[in-house]
This record gives structure tokens, C-alpha cells and sequence, in this order.
């Protein structure tokens, strides 16, 4: 066992390029965030300037220029942070680099100007690590994002990266590996929670030539980006837990292959992992002869084509196999029969993502935080009218009020919280009395939502809960793959009665209706997304039932978002009569000559907006247009 | 007004220039039917578009019915059966997007085009096509045209993007535009 030991260990030593960059905290580095939200700000102008600007002053040798996975502060976007001092650059234009080098790098200082700006405190905040949104973070499966190159394996390598591997290939049985993880209490990072050490354990027993190995990364969920934010950022530790997994559920027992499965759509996300997978087998971490230890396994990379529904485990085979990506019935469960009709263990991205970290650590570092039933920290992309959304990694246990009021910053100025919307298309919405729920599987449930992979839209007063129920409906009923008549005909039966509301045509009945159609294409449905799919609409009618009831009885939408519930109308007093919304009005709605009072002809509005804009935003007065629920305010 | 320019059939957008395409599409691949979805989004990249020639082409080479191939292509989102307009125009409707107003984008996009979402323009300019989430959910509501990126839209400033029409050969991957 020991040379076994030594030779993994001096494999994994051979597997770093001499001639790489050594990551070093000391390391005078230039930080830019490579996130799709950043990228979507204006990153490469400013990864060009900074390059430039570098090289001018002739520090190319003494400054490394990074470009990173996300930092998560993805509303500040581009973010830039020097290191070794950390100090951090939001919303940086390239304008700003000469300015931030000359007074970074050159003398060591801060570009005050630049610098983060508390919205509370108004002071300028120079560390990372001292911002409010960092600062109540407890960074584990992201600790390296924001850090390294994630093209390059030597930066991850010079961090300890596969050292988890090598150390489950040297020193442990199988067993031993899935003991561990069963110790750490990790449960699925996907939603539904399972234990991952359960899940190994009954893939390795079940009989099979070759077991397959899959990473779940079909993140539908609108408004959700954490996994896509870990594949970008750091690729190599999902790999790494993707080898880990195949060891402790094939090694000497079958043969083992892997799968990535991962949205078409997330570009960057796909070509780091091919850069990943490429130079993994290159440096002999996959392959043939792992480390030169005899364990074999390959990882694929297999790119979905647009179907939520396929992030369902039994559709997602199916769609490998070159199918419809359509549900089965379980049992038989994918450990037993799964992709290829072999046993097949599938595991969210930061599920993996967490296995290196509890191998290094051990199952009680990972238990150290957390509540009962719930360990480890969970990721969360944090969205919707916070003040500050991004990518946020806690310790289970953590209240909803702390990410969203201590590390999101709260609302945007003058709106008040209504509502927290959790796990996406299959959660729910918790209303203020629910803040201080504790954030763990068990607890999320009970209260009407669930964790789902780790969506969290906050939303306030201006959100109808009516419509953003029948927002989630409409898009479970459009993913819908048909196969099972409750969620094929009965989500579209829930749409059009939510329709029938947010159109001021429902009656109390329906409500009755609802939720009694809710819970039979819940307890009827063939897989997770049609039991899931009603979810929004029962917890928004636990909730905030009275909303619903305004909407029928007074016709009202108090949040006036629902199109058939509002009108437009020309405050009289503050109209200056200066022609800018009947300029804009397409359908010659607003009429009246320079300098006098504007009329605006409901019969001609169809309430696109334009004026409303052009009041609030360029017109001489300014919000002379006022928006309004019917029946209020008339005259 | 983008009906305003010289107009000329819509043009499929190939990736390579190799004088047999399906050459090209095929290589690396085994031939089974696993091979159905990678084989169909790589002919679409090729291609531009899947067009019953090619579902043919591609059904007899797997050794699939023909009627397999349609069903599995129809069943992605990913997939189109026409050729695409010269712009992609994509209005984010996902959720952060929702809840800051990108259902009037979509409308006003309707409203200028005359093409809504899974349509395309008349004059084959544009594409435009609803999205559930660009993962930009910072910037919202977002549409992208092309490979740009346009954040924190407005009814209006959507309409000017629209007036000034998508500029010619746009969409290298590396032009970036925030407003």
C-alpha cells in the first residue's frame, strides 16, 4: 500500500507543469471577474485595458492580469480586485484602469474614487472582505472562484487541487470513501435533498459491468445561475468530485464512465469544461491509469438542447441515450437500472463540488456547520429587487432575513419586502413572516417553499403575487413534456384559470378550483416537475390569498402590474403640455397642442408604456403619467 | 426601420466552408442512435437549420425511422426547422426579467417588428425568440441582439436599439455593448 501511496503521490506532483505560474496569496495579481454577468457588463474592454495598461508601464513581468470565474457580487459587475491587498473595484470602466494601476499597483494605495460604496453607511470600502455581502458569506464550495484562472489546471493544482483524489487513490477503499460521505451528512444540492453517501452506496451494490457516473448541470431554473457560476469559476473541482465518485461506487467492481450533462446555452460553462477534461487527461488525472493507481474513467460531455424538463434524472438518461427527454416511472431507480439500463449515480454540479472538500477536511469539519439534518453551506443565486444580488454561498442554518437583508442589502430605495420566491418553478414564495426561518430542506418545506437547487428571487410591493404565479405556471405548462395527462392538461387548466383572474374574469370559486386541481396534478403527476409545478400558486394562495380576492371581487391589482386591472392617466396639474408622449404614443392615444394640458383616450391606449417612460424620464415636468390600479384615483 | 434595407433571401449562417458539409458533421461520430441529439445540434450549427433533407440524411445514416428523428428534434427547444433570420434578437423572460417588466419588451418588440416570439421578420432580418434565462439576472430585463448584450431595457431605449437596426456582420462573439 505504501508505494501505491508514494507513486500517487509522486504522480500527482509530475501532473504540475514546472514552467506554470505558482499561485501565491502574496502575488501581486490583477483580478477580473469572467462571469456571464460581468462579461455582460463589459469585461473584455476592461480585461484589454488592463492588459495594456500594464504592459505599458512594463509590469507584465511583476502584475498577473486574471481573468476569473465569478466573484458573485455580479450587480457590480465588472469587478475587478488587486491582490495581494484584495482590494476591491466594482463597475469598473476602462476609463478607470490607468487611474486604478497608477494608484494600486504602482503606489500601493487605493483609487479612492472608485472604490465600493456602502448603501447604508455611504463609506467607501476598500477590502473584499469587508464588504457587507462578503463579509456575512461563508465561502466553501466557492472559495476559489474569484481566485484562479479557470483555464489553467496549475492554478488549481497550486491550491491543493486533486490532492482529494490522490489521496481516496492512495489511501482508501471504496468503502471507506462512501462511509465518509454517508459521516458528512451531504445531501443533494439539486433539491431534493437526498443523502449522496445513500445514493453512492446502493449504486455500488447493485450488480453491473459499468457504472455510470453523471453530473447533473441542466440548471433550468429561471433566475437560477449557481451551478453554471461554480462550472465557470472552477471547473476542476466538480471533476475532481466527478473522479472521486466513480472510485468509491465502480473500483474493482465494474467499469466506470462519466457524463457531464450541461445546458447548451451556458457557453463559457461548456468550453472551460472541455479545457478542464482535456488537460485533466493530459496530466494523467483521467484516463486509463489515474495517477498511475489502475483506476480507469473518462468523463463526456453531453449538451443539452432545451428542455427543463430533461433536468429530471430519468429524462436526462433519456436524452443521453439520443431520446425524448421524457420521464419514466421509478422504480426502478437510476442506482439500480439507469443510463444504458446499468447502474447510474446522478449528482448535482455542487453536490461534486463538495466532495474534495469533505475528503480533505473530513465529515466532521463538514458537519461543524449547519443545522440537524441540513450540513454544509448551500449556494444561492440571489435576484429579483434586492439591492444587491449575486452569487451567495451560507451555512445551512442561516435565516432568509441574513442573505437577503444583511448580505442582498435589502430592498431597493422606497419599496418594502413581500415576498421571497425559493427553488424556482417547483418552490414557493415565503411572505415577511417567514424571515427568520432557518434555511435547511426540512424547515423550507414546512413552510411552503423548498430549496430547490438555490434560486432566491426577493420581490416587493410592485409584484402582483397573482401574475408571478401564473409566470411560474406559464412556464411549467410550456416544459411540460406531455407524457402524463394531470401535468399536461392540468398545469394549462391552472394557467387559464390564473388568467381568467389577473384579467379581473375570475370569481371566488376558482380559488376552490385551484387549489383542488393543484393538489391532484401534484399527488398524480409521473415525475418531480408536474408534483412540483403547483407549488407557486398553493403557497401564493397560503400566503397572500387576500391579493387574489382583490383581483376578483374589487378588480383591483394593488401592485398595478396586471395589464387588464390598470389605466394610464395625465395628471392634469404637472402636465406642461410639451409633446413628448404623443411623439412616442404608436397608436395616437395622447393628443393636445404644445403647452396645454394632454389628453390621453383610453379607448386608444393599449398600455405599452412609452409615455409612462418618457414622462418619468425626459419630459420637462416628469411624471405627469401616472399609472393606477381601476377604480382609484379616477378624475 | 430595418424593412427599410436592400433585402435579399435570409442567408443560413455556416460555420465551416468545407465543400461537403457532411463531411464535416459526421466526423467523430459512432453512427448509433445515442449519437441523435449531438449529430442534430451539430448539423444545425453547420447548417443553420435542420431541413427535412437533412433529418432524412441524418435518420438513414443512424438507422433511425424518420419519424424518431422528427420526434426527438421537434421535442428540444434548441432545434428550428427553417432557415434563420441574419439577427437573433432574444428577450429575456425569465424571472428576475419578469419582474422588472420583460413581458412589455417582448410587446414592443412585437409591436416594431411584426414578428413575436419563435417568428421570424418578413423580410428575414430578424429572428426573435423568448428566452427563460440568459443568467444575467443582475442587469434585468435584458435582450440580447446577436452576441450584445443590452441590460436594464426600457420600452424606449428597446425602440431606438430597434430603429437603429442590428449593424451589419454583428455578432463575432467578441463585440460587447452596455448601456
Amino acid at each position: 500500500m505504501t508505494s501505491v501511496a508514494t507513486s500517487v503521490e509522486e504522480a500527482l506532483t509530475r501532473a504540475r507543469d514546472p514552467a506554470a505560474y505558482v499561485c501565491d496569496e502574496r502575488n501581486r495579481e490583477i483580478r477580473i471577474c469572467g462571469g456571464s454577468a460581468c462579461h455582460s457588463s463589459g469585461r473584455m474592454a476592461v480585461v484589454a485595458a488592463f492588459t495594456e495598461e500594464v504592459a505599458r508601464r512594463g509590469l507584465t513581468e511583476a502584475v498577473r492580469v486574471v481573468e476569473t470565474g465569478c466573484h458573485g457580487f455580479c450587480e457590480q459587475g465588472p469587478i475587478v480586485t488587486l491582490w495581494p491587498e484584495g482590494t476591491f473595484y466594482p463597475r469598473v470602466k476602462p476609463d478607470d484602469v490607468p487611474q486604478i494601476v497608477e494608484a494600486g499597483v504602482v503606489n500601493g494605495g487605493v483609487y479612492e474614487r472608485r472604490l465600493y460604496k456602502d448603501p447604508v453607511t455611504k463609506d467607501r470600502v476598500a477590502l473584499e472582505k469587508d464588504i457587507a455581502f462578503y463579509r456575512e458569506q461563508g465561502r466553501r464550495v466557492l472559495a476559489l472562484n474569484g481566485r484562479i484562472d479557470p483555464y489553467s489546471i496549475d492554478d488549481y493544482l497550486s491550491h491543493g487541487g486533486y490532492r482529494a483524489l490522490a489521496k481516496v487513490l492512495s489511501d482508501d477503499e471504496p468503502d471507506d470513501v462512501i462511509g465518509l460521505i454517508a459521516d458528512s451528512g451531504l445531501r443533494g444540492r439539486g433539491g431534493a435533498g437526498f443523502s449522496t453517501g445513500a445514493k453512492w452506496r446502493l449504486t455500488r451494490q447493485a450488480p453491473g459491468e459499468i457504472k455510470y457516473v453523471i453530473c447533473n448541470a441542466d440548471e433550468g431554473d429561471p433566475g437560477a445561475f449557481m451551478d453554471r457560476s461554480v462550472l465557470e469559476g472552477n471547473p476542476h473541482s466538480v471533476v475532481e468530485g466527478l473522479i472521486i465518485a466513480a472510485f468509491a461506487i465502480a473500483a474493482g467492481t465494474a467499469a466506470a464512465e462519466g457524463y457531464i450533462y450541461v445546458r447548451a446555452e451556458y457557453q463559457f460553462a461548456v468550453e472551460r469544461l472541455r479545457r478542464a477534461l482535456v488537460q485533466a487527461r493530459e496530466r494523467g488525472l483521467l484516463g486509463e491509469d489515474i495517477l498511475g493507481s489502475g483506476f480507469a474513467f473518462d468523463i463526456h460531455i453531453s449538451q443539452g438542447a432545451g428542455a427543463f424538463v430533461c433536468g429530471e434524472e430519468t429524462a436526462l438518461m433519456a436524452s443521453i441515450e439520443g431520446r425524448r427527454g421524457m420521464p419514466r416511472t421509478r422504480p426502478p431507480y437510476p442506482a439500480v437500472s439507469g443510463l444504458f439500463g446499468q447502474p447510474t449515480n446522478i449528482n448535482n454540479v455542487e453536490t461534486y463540488a463538495n466532495v474534495p472538500w469533505i475528503v480533505t477536511h473530513g465529515a466532521d469539519a463538514f458537519t461543524a456547520e449547519g443545522t440537524a439534518r441540513s450540513k454544509g453551506t448551500k449556494i444561492f443565486s440571489l435576484t429579483g429587487k434586492v439591492a444587491n444580488g449575486g452569487l451567495v454561498e451560507v451555512p445551512m442554518g442561516t435565516t432568509l432575513r441574513n442573505v437577503i437583508f444583511d448580505i442582498g442589502g435589502g430592498m431597493l430605495p422606497g419599496r418594502t419586502f413581500k415576498a421571497v420566491q425559493l427553488g424556482g418553478p417547483s418552490g414557493g414564495c415565503l411572505p415577511a413572516s417567514q424571515l427568520d426561518e432557518p434555511i435547511d430542506y426540512e424547515s423550507l418545506v414546512a413552510a411552503g417553499a423548498m430549496m430547490g437547487s438555490g434560486g432566491m428571487v426577493v420581490v416587493d410591493d410592485a409584484t402582483c403575487m397573482v401574475d408571478f404565479a401564473r409566470f411560474f405556471l406559464q412556464f411549467t405548462a410550456e416544459e411540460s413534456c406531455g407524457k402524463c395527462v394531470p401535468c399536461r392538461v392540468g398545469i394549462g387548466q391552472l394557467v387559464s384559470i390564473l388568467d381568467a383572474i389577473c384579467a379581473g374574469e375570475g370569481e371566488l370559486a376558482d380559488l376552490d378550483r385551484l387549489e383542488r386541481l393543484a393538489r391532484i396534478v401534484k399527488a398524480s403527476s409521473l415525475c418531480g416537475l408536474g408534483q412540483t409545478a403547483p407549488n407557486p400558486v398553493l403557497s401564493s394562495l397560503a400566503y397572500f390569498r387576500d391579493e387574489f380576492v382583490e383581483h376578483i371581487v374589487a378588480k383591483r391589482c394593488r401592485a398595478v402590474v396586471c395589464r387588464d386591472l390598470v389605466a394610464y392617466r395625465i395628471i392634469p396639474d404637472k402636465c406642461t403640455g410639451c409633446r413628448r408622449c404623443v411623439q412616442v404614443c404608436p397608436t395616437g392615444a395622447i393628443t393636445g397642442p404644445r403647452a396645454e394640458t394632454h389628453n390621453l383616450d383610453p379607448r386608444k391606449c393599449i398600455k405599452c408604456r412609452s409615455c409612462y417612460e418618457v414622462c418619468s424620464f425626459d419630459a420637462i415636468a416628469g411624471d405627469a403619467i401616472v399609472i393606477e390600479s381601476m377604480g382609484e384615483h379616477r378624475g | 426601420m430595418a424593412a427599410a434595407r436592400p433585402t435579399s433571401p435570409p442567408a443560413a449562417r455556416p460555420r465551416s466552408a468545407t465543400p461537403d458539409p457532411w463531411a464535416a458533421i459526421m466526423r467523430g461520430f459512432a453512427g448509433v442512435p445515442s449519437d441523435l441529439v449531438p449529430v442534430l445540434q451539430r448539423t444545425q450549427e453547420t447548417l443553420g437549420y435542420l431541413s427535412p433533407e437533412a433529418l432524412d440524411r441524418i435518420a438513414r445514416w443512424l438507422r433511425l425511422s424518420g419519424n424518431e428523428v422528427f420526434g426527438v428534434a421537434t421535442f428540444y427547444a434548441q432545434f428550428r426547422f427553417t432557415p434563420p433570420g441574419r439577427h437573433r434578437l432574444r428577450v429575456c423572460l425569465g424571472t428576475a426579467c419578469h419582474v422588472k417588466g420583460g413581458v412589455q419588451m417582448l410587446d414592443t418588440v412585437e409591436r416594431r417588428l411584426g414578428a413575436g416570439a419563435g417568428e421570424t421578420t418578413a423580410d428575414g432580418e430578424y429572428d426573435v425568440e423568448r428566452v427563460a434565462c440568459l443568467g444575467c439576472c443582475a442587469l434585468a430585463p435584458v435582450v440580447t441582439l446577436d452576441d450584445d448584450v443590452h441590460g436594464q431595457m426600457s420600452v424606449l431605449k428597446l425602440q431606438e436599439l430597434l430603429d437603429a437596426g442590428a449593424p451589419r456582420d454583428a455578432g463575432t462573439g467578441e463585440a460587447e455593448r452596455s448601456r
